[in-house]
């Protein structure tokens, strides 16, 4: 059932508020902070109270004006989207608190440009949850990157100069080669409303017209996502401060690329479409190539903050491959995987926040014996580097487990030695640290005695670790989200006909 | 009252134009007054106007003058689409008249009085050339824009008056190629009235005579317009214009004609005519070419304005190119650009003018840490940027996608190639901008003219400043009612079927 | 025989169309002076040439053998027998506009060489790019 509320977008509206507000209270510190923590709650809350009707079938629709003069600007909260908006609404606010203590803690300038284009990140984050057409998604997904672009840039230097620069590269060619696509698909289908299952078929175009379309598409998610060989904005974007590493990385822009893909596959091309043409296997093969490639590149990165993007470059492959197979059970794992992935890496890299900010330190090999110092935040650490690698009770683990099963509906095993490699892989290059960490003496002598991070950011990090270890016990646990993976599955993946299409 | 709104618009800024001299003789700060209100008037009554015409289905008001009934007379006719053109003439231009006299503050009384019978003697000259239904008097009122225009551009001083000369020079061969071309059309009909030629000319379409008038009409448009190749006069035209009229200029003097040729091959001549499709065709690839290449000269520049230029035949690339594709959605496209365009360059050029009005400075390297020192100026840079690459929701973003949605529409896919890759380009100098704005260090700009209070500029320069900021959003906002209730109003019936 | 049939044939086209190419010759030199010479007073003398040209043009079309000036004269009402007075009245309008250009034209050419002491384009620009 259709339910016509404004709902959805005031949840999108209240940050971009909260934007304006910020902008004019910059002398204010405290007020300015005010609005971010208010804003993340109130559009929590509004995501959150429409979570139970989704849940039982409904979905909220609302459009506020016509954006062109046949498009109309649209949200809607179907399961996927909801998915989506819920992650990233609720994270949120550990992340705004955690960004109150770095942003303080570290004495960053141009705070309230920082904290306004935040709010304005996670609006165009959940514009892109809900947009219930490609315009409207494409929308919110250009003004996602230019909201991001003032973040990667924040330290003003002359390398941040170039990661924004890159950034906006990479970002920008791949947008506009998306908007030439959803003009191509609009005259193609004379719609643009996602549609379970997808709105496009085979007798529309010629073949190589079709291939050709989803993949000058899906390079706009590929780009966002971090897909080899596209992912190069991703680690220069590690300039910028560790809030927003966390938040790139872990919420709103390589999440909303992952999504793209997802929304493209599952809603407008839709899985039988791609199984006639194809396409998707190449995407795999790209997908499976990242997930291996990253991580041995991350092998090798000393400065930790690297390291954890390269590890996002594979781990937000893994749902582009599970869309890529195509199977009812792959699509669930990669949707489980937005969330799952969300929870570890921003643990990952708020940890690694507390660490430059605590002691000072950027390199893994400089952190011998920090686990005296920093005891907490390391074992939170270590909980979130053994989700990354998917070891069962913990998040992680669930999501890869479906990806799995979905690689045997289509019987296609190769991806499950890509998926054991790559666990591997992931332990190798995460572990170590919480070895070193725990285990190895400090041979300066620093971190002899204890001296957390400050309550604004070790709160959030424990919040999060917590929490992904109960979601690995618990999946449904708050909000239903295995639910809402598992709806947006189904209904995607409604003509599949046990072993293929 | 309201039905004589057609003439008013022009009447109003005509009568000021003369009065404003006289007015600043006797009391210096009276002619600026005079003008403004002028202009604030004849904004109101193309408000009415556009009410009236919307309000009537969007059939076409005539108002003839003098009573003369037409093909005799002169008439104006108004349907939506140049009834929302002369709004947006008369709102630059007010706002423009508006925003301009922090510049004249130490003038004496016949610079203030010249300057400002200048500024309305353009607006009447522009308003004009949008509402007349006869092509001779499109002449005078061309011939009013372009002399007032190069004064104005002469008032930048000793640069600006040699710009002046040269366009002048470039600007009379494009008006006599335009005579020519009527007197072509006269000496086959007889009849120099719009809607008559349009009945006259359907059985001689194909004569070779009318190779020539097309191409003659091409070759001065595209001047006035500054289409590529003929945009030599513009850079430094649009560089060296007085700062306080150079958003009139850049935003409204090449758009009205380019809306004249779009008047002339569409609803004169009909687009479905084999001459005017190849015409079509040459205005499209001209347009193609002006848009990469002027984005690629204007990646070149560090001159803010002279950028703004460059940039500006590439925008009129982009209108050419929707007249080019000639479908429904190409032309929705090309008008909707015409209204964006004005707005998002005169946007631009008042904010470089606000800079340069208070620091003396217009270079882009020089522009590092603007925003604190100007915040709304800078806050509506970049919305107009955005705007100009075409990014949402700013304005430009929808012209964008309806002349790409009117490309597929016929098939024409390598405009939207060119668009993509404009796009491309543009991002790259408007990013520099931004770039240069938010991420280089203080340029330590010396105070020229300081503001007294917490204000970054005086009011009459930030409330047009921040208007236009809004107005551009407000445009890309309402788009889907701009083309529905207005401008599909006025599109041929050929393509509405 | 036939050198006299060429005869006719040019004869013809001098009498009826001859004057057009003349028009079109001094079109094209005011043009040519515009692009070729070097003084910005001599450029400008050439676009005043130029313009007489097109004002020519509708002179000529207006000419008609044997008609007679537009005034009601009691003789014949017969539209045919009186030449076409319009656009003669367009042209002392564009004659009325060419001499505001050129009033401007030498207006800013004044401030010019005041300002670059030299009416010689090259001379201007070298010394503008200074």
């Amino acid at each position: 059932m259709t339910i016509t509320d404004i709902r959805p977008f005031l949840a999108v509206g209240v940050s971009l508020l909260a934007a304006f507000l910020i902008m004019f209270s910059g002398k204010k510190p405290n007020v300015r902070e005010f609005w971010s923590v208010a804003a993340a709650f109130i559009k929590a809350g509004l995501i959150f109270s429409m979570v139970p009707a989704v849940l039982a079938g409904n979905v909220y629709e609302y459009t506020l004006f016509a954006v062109t003069d046949t498009l109309g600007f649209t949200l809607r909260t179907d399961a996927a989207g909801m998915l989506f908006a819920c992650v990233s609404s609720f994270l949120y606010i550990p992340v705004s608190f955690y960004a109150i203590g770095y942003m303080r803690g570290h004495h960053e300038k141009e705070q309230t440009g920082f904290f306004a284009s935040f709010a304005v990140c996670l609006s165009a984050a959940v514009g892109i949850a809900l947009s219930a057409n490609l315009l409207t998604f494409f929308i919110f997904y250009e003004l996602l990157t230019v909201a991001t672009w003032p973040l990667v840039f924040h330290e003003r230097n002359e390398e941040a100069r170039f990661a924004g620069r890159k950034y906006l590269i990479y970002t920008l060619v791949s947008g506009q080669l998306m908007l030439a696509g959803i003009i191509v698909v609009y005259a193609l289908a004379g719609t643009l409303d996602f549609q379970a299952g997808g709105f496009l078929s085979i007798d529309m175009a010629p073949k190589w017209m079709l291939q050709f379309l989803f993949f000058i598409m899906v390079l706009g998610g590929a780009v966002k996502a971090g897909v080899m060989p596209l992912h190069g904005w991703l680690p220069s974007a590690m300039v910028a401060p560790t809030p927003v590493s966390a938040l790139l990385h872990a919420v709103a822009v390589v999440k909303a690329g992952a999504f793209c893909v997802l929304r493209l596959v599952g809603f407008v091309f839709g899985p039988t479409l791609l199984a006639q043409i194809g396409a998707a296997t190449v995407l795999a093969w790209f997908a499976a190539f990242t997930i291996i490639a990253s991580s041995l590149i991350a092998m090798k990165q000393d400065n930790l903050k690297r390291r954890l993007a390269f590890s996002t470059v594979g781990q937000l492959s893994y749902v582009v491959l599970g869309a890529a197979l195509l199977a009812p059970l792959s699509i669930l794992g990669a949707y489980f995987h937005i969330v799952a992935h969300a929870l570890m890496k921003i643990t990952l890299f708020m940890c690694a926040g507390a660490i430059i900010v605590t002691a000072h330190k950027d390199n893994i090999s400089d952190m011998h014996g920090i686990g005296r110092k920093m005891p907490i935040t390391m074992a939170c650490y270590t909980i979130a580097s053994l989700g990354i690698a998917g070891m069962p009770f913990i998040v992680g683990f669930i999501s890869k487990w479906n990806i799995a099963l979905g690689a045997l509906q289509v019987s296609q095993p190769f991806y499950i030695v890509v998926l054991i490699c790559s666990a591997l892989l992931a332990l190798s290059y995460l572990m170590p640290v919480t070895h070193l960490a725990f285990f190895k003496p400090n041979e300066n002598g620093e971190f002899k005695t204890y001296g957390e991070a400050n309550k604004f950011m070790l709160i959030p990090i424990c919040v999060t670790a917590a929490l992904s270890v109960i979601l690995g016990i618990m999946p449904n646990f708050g909000p239903h989200l295995y639910d809402l993976a598992s709806m947006a599955a189904q209904s995607i993946t409604q003509g599949w006909i046990g072993g293929g299409w | 009252m309201s039905q004589h709104f057609p003439v008013l618009i022009v009447l109003l800024p005509l009568s000021a134009a003369l009065l404003s001299p006289f007015f600043s003789f006797m009391y210096r700060q009276a002619g600026k007054w005079i003008a403004v209100a002028a202009l604030a008037g004849s904004f109101l009554c193309s408000v009415g106007l556009l009410l009236q015409v919307t309000a009537g289905g969007g059939q076409a008001i005539h108002y003839y003058m003098g009573n003369w009934v037409p093909p005799l007379g002169i008439e104006f006719v108004v349907d939506p689409i140049n009834a929302v053109i002369v709004a947006m003439i008369t709102f630059l231009a007010m706002c423009t008249a508006i925003y301009s006299t922090p510049f004249l503050k130490k003038s004496n009384w016949l610079y203030m009085g010249g300057y400002y019978t200048l500024m309305a003697l353009l607006c009447v000259g522009l308003s004009g050339m949008t509402l007349t239904g006869d092509v001779f008097n499109l002449y005078v009122y061309l011939e009013i824009a372009s002399l007032s225009g190069y004064g104005l551009i002469a008032l930048g001083g000793n640069k600006g008056t040699l710009a002046a000369f040269r366009y002048l020079l470039i600007g009379t061969i494009g008006a006599s190629l335009y005579l020519l071309a009527i007197g072509f059309m006269y000496s086959m009909t007889g009849s120099l009235n719009m809607a008559d030629l349009s009945v006259l000319l359907q059985d001689k379409m194909d004569y070779p005579l009318m190779i020539m008038v097309i191409g003659l009409l091409i070759a001065a448009f595209g001047i006035k317009a500054a289409l590529f190749p003929f945009h030599g006069w513009q850079p430094d035209s649009y560089t060296y214009s007085h700062p306080g009229a150079a958003p009139l200029i850049s935003g409204a003097m090449s758009k009205v004609p380019a809306y004249a040729m779009l008047r002339f091959f569409f609803y004169l001549f009909g687009a479905q005519h084999l001459f005017v499709q190849h015409g079509l065709t040459v205005i499209g690839i001209l347009g193609a070419l002006g848009i990469i290449l002027g984005s690629v000269m204007a990646i070149a520049q560090d001159d803010f304005r002279r950028m703004l230029a460059y940039s500006s035949v590439a925008q009129i690339g982009y209108i050419a190119v929707g007249l080019a594709i000639g479908s429904m959605y190409g032309l929705i496209g090309a008008i909707l650009h015409i209204i964006n365009h004005a707005f998002m360059k005169g946007s631009l050029f008042m904010a470089i003018g606000g800079v340069q009005y208070r620091f003396g400075e217009f270079r882009i390297s020089q522009l590092g840490q603007l925003n604190k020192k100007m915040p709304f100026t800078v806050f509506t840079i970049c919305v107009a940027a955005l705007g100009m690459i075409g990014i949402p929701p700013a304005g430009g973003f929808f012209s964008k996608i309806y002349i790409m949605q009117g490309a597929m529409e016929t098939g024409q896919y390598i405009y939207i190639a060119v668009l993509v890759i404009s796009s491309l380009l543009n991002a790259v100098y408007f990013f520099r901008v931004m770039e240069n704005i938010f991420v280089n260090p203080d340029a330590g700009l010396k105070e020229i003219n300081p503001t007294a209070g917490k204000l970054e500029l005086p009011l009459q320069m930030l409330i047009p400043i921040v208007l236009f900021g809004i107005i551009i959003l407000a445009l890309g906002f309402c788009n889907a009612s701009v083309v529905d209730c207005i401008i599909k109003l006025g599109l041929p019936e050929v393509f509405l079927g | 025989m036939s050198d006299a049939s060429t005869m006719d044939v040019i004869n013809n086209f001098l009498a009826t169309k001859g004057i057009y190419s003349l028009v079109l010759i001094l079109l094209f030199l005011g043009l040519y002076g515009m692009i070729v010479s070097n003084n910005y007073m001599k450029k400008m003398m050439a676009m005043n040439v130029m313009q007489v040209a097109v004002i020519f043009f509708y002179l000529c079309f207006a000419q008609k053998d044997g008609g007679m000036i537009p005034i009601l004269n009691g003789i014949t009402t017969d539209p045919n027998a009186y030449i076409n007075p319009l656009p003669h009245a367009l042209m002392l309008t564009a004659i009325v506009v060419s001499l505001g250009t050129t009033g401007v034209a030498l207006a800013l050419l004044m401030r010019i060489k005041e300002a670059y002491g030299s009416a010689e384009e090259d001379e201007v620009l070298r010394r503008a790019d200074k």
